[in-house]
């Protein structure tokens, strides 16, 4: 595939490696978030790790939408379903999350729920289209990358003057989860987390460019580089960490220069703030409430709120004990810290978020590279 | 003794009409849908014989049987349809035991409502296709449902082979050292599949590669190689497979991904929807793993068969207590190749 398999080229990979490997320092350890779960994914899909010094340690960030939904969200969508008798439409990763009384959306739907996978907030509009009959609710989460296609169906659900259309919305903010992780006590107070830099978004600076970054990288002093989904991406994007680190820099630099500008998409942002607003507060797995860290549908759109529209109240759901999805979204603990990985919480029995989502820490842990705590284990 | 003139029938609308009721109730126009559709086209002289069983010969050897349910949707789609694929599937399951696929019975279940026309058409596939791979189909049997409670047509394939003694290619004979072959580009048929269903939206070019091995099985037996185990890597793909094979045998395995043979618009579709052409799903591609020793003889066989073409050695099979399947990725790094969990789903960002 043009322009894909240049950047997972196995040779470039050898040449990076030996160039991280001369620029890290042994005599000090470097510690990088990345935040999204897309990094996560080809770092775990690749075995990018395998090609990284042993004093070079990647924390799995927060960055996975369907991880950071709150048990809350997932029980509106259901009730939404099996008690308001809607047709929800929802993306794939968001169907085997775990949520009250044992279900899911997937067993919501084995019990008569009306749940679709839909591949684009497009599809969810064209079945309301088609079934007008039907009240079709749009589960739209996700972080910056999503919330514009999801802003999109709103405008053109108003233009057909669709009547049984509404969003249940549930669209989170980057800067706010980072901004939540670096003034947690373990990184600033305790420092029992160490970090010492940020593989920035991808997909979503591509939409609020690189601009919102800076304010970290100057403030809490930590350099934030911004990297493409492939494994060079990643790869160089390390390098460029080390070496800020190394000179004491602490900079926003961008590596995925090839689609993130400083300004992001102008065209984008004003669709989206024309149709969202803040909220004030909205619960994250792992994270418990963050101020201003999500979206909500404004006064003017109010009939496209599902949350308006149909009688479901928000109720806290607290994660199973033994759980540590939260310290692992905190990057406090890693999947394998966790008592329950891999014993109890497995894909195909996911107890936490982490573990439902191929981009979710835990899931890539165990679907690509739990061999590696194996091999520690027996040597 | 009077002469009883034969009533007229009027023959079934084969253009505009439909499957319904009477059509599965034992009675006259069910006896005339066999006769003037199934009978027809896969008319043999076992189905001939019109009797609730058929009454085959056997020659020597053990019997082999094995059953397929095929539920696909689109029923057809670029390289084949659902009439084909369930004669391909159950002769494939067969061939992959070693045995000589002999005979083969079909259970259909229409749903009130569907085309006769479509009907036709798959039946004229299964014919052509039971025709091609020289396995007749001797006895069947056909029921309907309310429409609502199928969709379209589901069909059950049983066969029955026969397996000389001596010939063993059970799923827990892989030793360590031995290679892993497959049989050609993997993934085609998931991606047709995927491809043509109406939510996606986007039309690539793919063909689903549904076909029968037993021709290329039998090259691969008279090649001599000691085969060890024979797959056909079809729901959940390659990985699923040669997951079932590591626990069966008790070893792990390393595949090396810059090996494995991948369609580019296979690949542009997986990568497309975040998929991986590991766990999709083939028709008409086997796995073979085979001593080290003769890997280069079962290697060439196999890509001297029209159907082994672009056969390729994809990984080797190793000691490892925790019966993982590994890969060495193009990158150069290292992963685990897991059981597929669930449905293959698309990731978001």
């Amino acid at each position: 595939m043009k322009y894909i398999d240049e950047f997972r080229d196995g040779e470039l990979a050898k040449g990076l490696a030996v160039a991280i490997a001369q620029a890290a320092d042994p005599a000090r350890r470097y510690h990088f978030m990345e935040f999204c779960g897309g990094h996560t994914h080809a770092i775990s899909r690749y075995g990018v790790t395998d090609l990284l010094p042993p004093n070079v340690r990647m924390i799995h960030g927060p960055g996975c939408p369907v991880c950071v939904l709150p048990i809350g969200r997932i029980d509106m969508a259901i009730r939404l379903a099996l008690e308001a008798g809607v047709t929800l439409c929802t993306y794939g990763d968001t169907l085997r999350v775990p949520a009250s009384d044992g279900l899911s959306l997937l067993k919501a739907k084995a019990r008569g729920g009306d749940i679709r996978m839909v591949y684009s907030s497009a599809d969810a509009v064209s079945i309301a289209q088609q079934n007008p009959e039907k009240q079709v609710v749009f589960f739209a989460i996700g972080f910056e990358t999503t919330t514009p296609p999801t802003a999109v169906a709103i405008k053109q659900a108003q233009a057909l003057g669709l009547k049984n259309f509404s969003v249940l919305c549930c669209h989170v903010l980057t800067p706010a989860a980072i901004t939540n992780i670096l003034e947690s006590p373990e990184v600033r107070q305790w420092g029992t987390v160490p970090l010492d830099g940020f593989i920035g978004p991808a997909h979503v600076s591509t939409v609020i460019g690189s601009r919102p970054y800076e304010f970290f990288a100057e403030e809490f002093r930590k350099p934030v580089v911004i990297a493409g989904f492939e494994p060079l991406d990643v790869m160089q994007a390390v390098l460029m960490l080390i070496k800020q680190v190394n000179e004491g820099r602490a900079v926003v630099e961008n590596e995925f220069s090839r689609a993130v500008t400083r300004d992001g998409n102008i065209k984008a942002q004003n669709l989206v703030s024309e149709i969202f607003e803040l909220r004030q507060s909205f619960e994250w797995r792992g994270l418990n409430e963050v101020p201003y860290s999500a979206l909500r549908i404004r006064k003017e759109f109010a009939e496209f709120d599902a949350e308006r529209r149909f009688d479901i109240p928000y109720k806290t759901v607290p994660d199973n004990k033994a759980c540590e999805c939260g310290a692992i979204l905190r990057g406090v603990k890693r999947p394998q810290d966790c008592k329950i990985f891999g014993t109890v919480c497995t894909p195909e029995n996911p107890v936490g978020s982490c573990m439902v989502s191929s981009e979710g820490a835990c899931a890539a842990h165990y679907t690509f590279g739990r061999f590696k705590d194996i091999a520690v284990v027996s040597e | 003794m009077t002469e009883i003139r034969k009533g007229y029938v009027r023959p079934l609308d084969l253009k505009h009409g439909c499957v319904d009721m009477s059509h599965g109730s034992g009675g006259r126009a069910m006896a005339q849908l066999i006769e003037e559709l199934f009978a027809k086209h896969l008319g043999n002289e076992y189905l001939a014989q019109g009797n609730d069983g058929a009454v085959m010969p056997m020659p020597p050897g053990r019997l082999v049987m094995a059953t397929d349910s095929h539920v696909v949707s689109p029923l057809f789609f670029p390289g084949g349809d659902i009439g084909c694929l369930s004669v391909h599937g159950t002769i494939n399951d067969i061939a992959v035991m070693g045995a000589t696929p002999l005979y083969l019975a079909a259970g259909f279940i229409l749903e009130e409502g569907f085309p006769l026309a479509d009907l036709a058409r798959l039946v004229e596939s299964m014919a052509h296709a039971a025709k091609e791979a020289g396995v007749p189909i001797v006895t069947g049997d056909t029921k309907v449902v309310e429409a609502g409670k199928g969709d379209g047509v589901f069909i059950t394939t049983t066969g029955v082979g026969v397996v000389a003694d001596g010939e063993d290619f059970s799923g827990a004979r892989a030793r360590p050292g031995d290679r892993i072959i497959v049989s050609g580009s993997i993934g085609d048929h998931g991606m047709a599949i995927m491809a043509q269903r109406e939510s996606l939206g986007f039309s690539a070019p793919i063909v689903s590669d549904t076909a029968a091995l037993h021709g290329l099985i039998a090259a691969m037996r008279k090649s001599g190689a000691a085969i060890h185990v024979l797959r056909d890597p079809t729901r959940g793909g390659v990985a699923t497979t040669l997951n079932e094979i590591a626990r069966q045998s008790g070893v792990g395995m390393m595949l090396q991904e810059a090996a494995l043979p991948v369609n580019p618009e296979v690949a542009a579709a997986c990568e497309f929807l975040g998929l991986d052409p590991l766990y999709v799903a083939n028709e008409g591609k086997l796995l073979a793993i085979v001593a080290a020793q003769d890997c280069a003889v079962l290697l060439a066989t196999m890509q001297a068969h029209p159907l082994g073409l672009r056969s390729s050695v994809i990984g080797t099979v190793q000691e490892d207590p925790h019966y993982f399947v590994q890969m060495t990725t193009g990158f150069g790094g290292r992963r685990i190749v897991d059981w597929l969990t669930g449905e293959q789903l698309p990731r978001i960002c």
